[in-house]
Parts: structure tokens; sequence; C-alpha cells
């Protein structure tokens, strides 16, 4: 067998390799798993649909940048409570209740128009993804409940309340009692950036979110104090550090840009509120931290990454009938690849030579 | 109230709360080893679906038990495999293994979304199932019913009253210490993890073999989630499972019949009620605890292990 030798120094090499690792190995699983399942197809072509042809035409190009716009945004919130320690695993609950608030805003502000109702819908989502995240961070500061488990129930209820607002109070009166609600009018629509496609304007919020977080991260006092009390909770308690602090920002950011998102998503490509708003972007965003291993600029990457995965998936979805779950099985492999290779990092791998 | 209602209800609840149970014994004993497994969502959902495959290709309700546990047990040997040899963070693994198993899943399962089985029926001892009141209630319980009781007893069994549970409890106390004196830290812990899967593989059968004769894309909605709250409830007790789970089948089943009766709250805020009841649960047992440190909580839960000797 092998034997795990701990280096004196984490190998800077393979800080950057063992990403790189994942991703074959992912690639050569994904391989294997197609020449089972795939029949009188060629893995190959298979293989250019899913990875390669999305970055060889503008429009689905333009989509790659559009469904990463929602992963870096919960991203980028989520890999700040990461690095405290604090886990928010429900920042899909976040984002629909962020979607609900933001649309009821501009839902009953119908027909109205003006320039100022898309900041209100933004600041509505925001609070009212910080107000459900909120609730995991009173709980978890005042009671010690631990916050997985009550963002993750939150998580069910918000899909839930969503069905509930669509089938009634925010239901297209109008619409014979289809589960929706109106379509939202221009005022209360995201201006699009790139004519002719769906990249919407949450995009360039995306890019400057990481930009803010890598920013704070490295010169604020906030992102030295959620490291430490990440990697060294004692060390971080003398120094003085809130740790309830740290859990209510943790959780107000996150929640607050998850929320966001899933404003951005019900003003953006769906237009209207509807039960099929979750996507499932709040669970995918957390892959997405990790993959950046946290860091602010990295989650871009890693969100074009998946993004691409996305993309790729429809096509040979259409393409070839083969169901979008499969997406989710690469997705959850390249984790898992992830994860295991960053033991090169912190060991050297050699191959055991004495019996135990 | 009626007896025969009140005999379906209780027949009902321990229906609905057998699937936690399994779930959340096989963490409860995954914990005490020091391993905190968030992967019980994924291989509830594989459990659900193997044992819903090899049911409608055989017929073999012993067959398709197995399969299910056979199943939790493999994507369970996943995590163990990351986190024991691996050293993997054990949040991030097992988020990552409940996504995994919740889209392995959704593609193995494809074809079967449209399929019925027959369902696994409550047992049948002549004469005594038929004592009025006391028959059904004691004697025509469902088989997994039964079984996920036993489980309960023999976890608690093993975990007090054996060597080998002694020694698995003490490595959830300080991995370091008893690696010390020769326990195989490792070993042990990597069993636990396959025990786990296999409990949480039969909680998810529960839901296919037992409540409902289909299979559905993330029909788990969430259970195995709340099977961990259980374990937190339950100060990682094995016979305080069981009191938590019965509240849960409670609460479904109160939810349920609060539907058929009319009464005129939506389905959907009627459905949010477990959720939320395992939210109200683990604040109340915070605030029944004080500021006491809970003191059967295993002190290394979610520590990562390695010697270098």
């Amino acid at each position: 067998m092998i034997k795990l030798i701990p280096r004196a120094e984490n190998s800077r090499a393979m800080i950057i390799l063992s990403p790189i690792f994942a991703l074959v190995l992912t690639a050569l699983s994904a391989f294997v798993i197609f020449l089972f399942i795939l029949e009188d197809v060629k893995v190959s072509n298979v293989f250019f649909t899913l990875f390669i042809e999305p970055l060889t035409d503008t429009y689905y190009f333009s989509e790659l940048l559009a469904k990463s716009a929602p992963l870096i945004i919960i991203g980028i919130g989520l890999s700040i409570g990461f690095r405290a320690g604090v886990w928010n695993i429900g920042a899909e609950g976040q984002y629909v209740i962020g979607g609900i608030a933001g649309g009821a805003v501009g839902l009953y502000f119908y027909n109205v128009e003006g320039f100022w109702l898309l900041p209100l819908m933004a600041i509505a989502g925001i609070l009212g993804g910080m107000l459900y995240a909120g609730i995991a961070a009173f709980l978890r500061v005042k009671y010690q409940v631990n916050e997985i488990l009550v963002t993750l129930m939150l998580t069910y209820v918000a899909v839930l309340f969503l069905s509930a607002m669509v089938h009634g109070p925010l239901r297209n009166p109008s619409g014979f009692n289809f589960p929706e609600s109106r379509m939202f009018h221009d005022s209360a629509l995201l201006p699009v950036i790139w004519e002719g496609t769906r990249l919407y304007i949450s995009f360039i919020f995306a890019i400057l979110f990481s930009a803010l977080a890598w920013f704070g991260i490295k010169k604020h006092m906030f992102g030295m104090q959620i490291k430490i009390t990440g990697s060294a909770p004692r060390a971080a308690k003398f120094a003085g550090f809130d740790d309830k602090k740290t859990v209510w920002y943790s959780l107000l950011i996150s929640g607050g840009l998850a929320g966001l998102a899933g404003l951005f998503e019900a003003a953006g490509p769906a237009g209207q509120l509807t039960p099929g708003l979750p996507q499932f972007y709040g669970f995918t965003a957390i892959i997405v931290a990790f993959l950046a291993r946290l860091h602010p600029i990295g989650i871009i990457f890693s969100a074009l990454l998946i993004a691409l995965s996305y993309v790729g998936g429809e096509n040979v979805q259409i393409d070839y009938n083969l169901p979008s779950s499969i997406i989710q099985i690469f997705q959850g492999m390249l984790l898992f690849y992830f994860l295991a290779c960053d033991i090169l990092i912190k060991y050297k791998v050699v191959p055991n030579k004495t019996k135990n | 109230m009626n007896e025969s209602l009140f005999v379906n209800i209780i027949i009902g609840i321990t229906i609905a709360s057998a699937p936690l149970i399994f779930a959340a014994i096989g963490e409860l004993l995954v914990e005490r080893s020091g391993v905190l497994n968030l992967g019980v969502e994924g291989m509830m959902i594989v459990g659900a679906l193997m044992g819903f495959v090899v049911q409608f290709h055989t017929g073999n309700p012993y067959l398709a038990i197995l399969a299910a546990l056979f199943g939790g047990m493999v994507i369970a040997s996943i995590f163990a495999f990351l986190t024991q040899y691996l050293l993997t963070n054990q949040v991030a693994t097992g988020l990552a293994l409940t996504l995994f198993g919740l889209g392995f899943s959704a593609f193995a399962g494809r074809g079967y979304t449209e399929e019925t089985i027959q369902l696994i029926t409550a047992t049948h001892i002549p004469i005594l199932s038929d004592i009025p009141f006391i028959g059904p209630l004691l004697f025509s319980m469902n088989p997994l019913v039964y079984l996920s009781f036993l489980m309960v007893y023999l976890v608690w069994w093993f975990l007090f009253k054996t060597k080998q549970g002694l020694i698995l409890r003490s490595i959830g106390d300080n991995h370091d210490a008893a690696h010390a004196i020769g326990h195989n830290v490792v070993r042990y812990r990597f069993i636990a993890i396959l025990f786990g899967g296999a409990m949480a593989g039969i909680g998810g059968a529960c839901l296919s073999l037992v409540q409902v004769p289909i299979w559905g894309e993330d029909m788990t909605a969430g259970r195995g989630w709340i099977a961990l709250g259980l374990v937190v409830f339950a100060s990682w007790m094995p016979s305080r499972v069981v009191l938590g789970a019965l509240l849960f089948g409670g609460i479904t089943i109160l939810q349920l019949h609060a539907q058929g009766f009319n009464i005129r709250i939506s389905a959907q805020y009627l459905s949010m009620l477990p959720y939320l009841a395992t939210i109200f649960i683990l604040v109340a047992l915070r605030i029944r605890l004080k500021n006491k440190t809970n003191r059967t909580v295993p002190n290394c839960l979610g520590r990562i292990f390695h010697s270098t000797t």
C-alpha cells in the first residue's frame, strides 16, 4: 500500500497541479461512463459537444457567461463564510426568498415605470436573503444550533413558500390559474449587456463582487479575522476576535448575495416568478467555492468551468438525448477528485515498504 | 375517535418514522466513532433507488432490502476512502457525496419513474394479529418497522455492552489516545461509515418499498438531513433517536390528516411542518441544556486523524 509523509511546507506546485489532476481524472471517468452508456455514438463527439462546442459559438459562449453569474455571486458569499468555518449550505433557500422578495416588489409596482424600481427590487432581494440567513445566524449565536441543518431545513421551507406564493397571492390574475406570476414589465427587468443574448448586467456585478471580496480579504481587518477564525479558532479567541460577529457577518453577507442572485434570476432569464426559479445554483455554488479553494478571483474561473458543463450538458441533452443529471454526476466526481488530490499538497505519497 | 382510526394513526406514524430511525441510528454510530458524514441524504436516495429497481425486476423484497443496503454501503465507501485514507475535509466530502448521490440516482433511475411495484406490507400472525386493538399494534406492524426498532437496540447493545463498542466510543472521543494504545482508528471508522451507509440505504428503501410504490428523483426530500438533526437531538443516545423519529412521524401524519380534514391552510404550509419542527426541536434541546456543554458529543467529531507512526 501507500504511505503518507507530511511535507514540511505545503507544496506550491501541487496547489496548482492538484486541480488539473482532478480535471483529468474527471474527464477520464466521464470517458469510461460514456463508453458504457452510449450506443452507436462516438464518445469523442459527445465530448466535443460537452466541453468544446460551448466555447466555439458566440451564443453558447454568452450562455456560459450568463450561467456563471449566479454561481459567482453565491460562491463569493459562501467562500467568506467557509473561510471562517461558518457553513451556509442553504444558499438555495436564501436565493429563493430573495427572488420572491424582489419579485414581489416588482409585481407590486406593476406597470409603474421608473429607473428606481430595479434598485429597489435588488435591495428587497438582498434584504430577503439576509433576513433568511439571519435566522440561522441568530439560532447559532443564541442557541448554538448548527447552521448547516438550519439553512438546509429553511431551503425546503423556502421552496414550499415559493410554491404557495405563485399558487396564491402572487399568481397572475389573468393567467388561467397557472402557478406563475405575471411577466415583469420593462422597468422591472434587468438590462441586457450583450445584444441578442441572455447575458444580463448581473454578470458585471458578479465580477465586481469578486474584486471587492478579493480586496476585502486581502486588505481589510475583517478578512484577516475570518481567516484566522477558520484556521485557528483558539488563536482568534486570544486575539479578541468576536466569534458571534463572524457568524453574523458570514451569514448575512452570503445570504444577501444569494438573495440578490435569486432576484437577478427572476428579473433576468426567468422574467417572472415560477416554481422553476430554484435551479440548484445554491448547491452548485458550494462546489464552485471549493474548486476555487475559496479564492474570490479563482471563483470566477471555477464558476465558468461549472457553467461550461451546464451549457454543454444542455447541448448533449438535445443532440444525444442524454439526461441532464449526468452533469450532476460529473460535478460530484470533480469535487471528489479535487478533495482527494489535495492530499498531495500537504503530504508526500510514497510506496509503503514496511509491513505492519 | 374510534379505535381503528387510532390504530391506523399509530401504524402510520411508525411507518413514517422508520426511514428516519434507520438513517439516524446509522449516522449515530458513525458520529460516535468521531466521523461526521453529511452524505446521509445521498446514501438514502441511492438506497431508495436500488431497493426499488431490484423489487421491480425480481419482486423479491428480501433481495430488494439487501440491494438497498449494499447500494448505501458502496456509495458510503467512497466517503470512507476519501476521509480515512486521503484525509479530506469531512464536511466537504459529505456534501459532495449528497450531490453525487442525488445526481447518480436521478441518472440511473430515469427509466423507472413511470413504474410501480408491490409494496412490502404488514406482517400477519394468525390469532395474535386478530386480537382487537393490541393485535394490530403489537403483531401487525410492517416488518421494516420491527427491524428499525431492532437496529436501535443492537446499536445500543454494541456501543455500551461490547468491548468493540467501548473502543469505538473511545476513538470518537480521543483518536490519538486510542491510537497510542494500539487500536486501529482508521479500520474502526471505515467499518462504522460502511454501517452508516447500509442503514441509510435501508432507510431510503423504506420510502420506495413501504411508503409509496413508486420511484422519484429527490424522493427523500430532506429526510437525510432531518436524520442528521435527529442525531443531535438524541444527544448521540440511541434510544432518544426513536423518540425523535416518532415525533417526526407524528408531525408527518398530522399534516396528512389535516389535509384530509379540509383545514383551510394551503398544503404547502402544512408540508413545511417537518422542516420547521427540526429547527424547533434543535432550539428546544439547547434551551433545555441551557449553557451546559453536551457531554455526550464525541470530542473528535469531524476531526481528521493521521498517524505518523
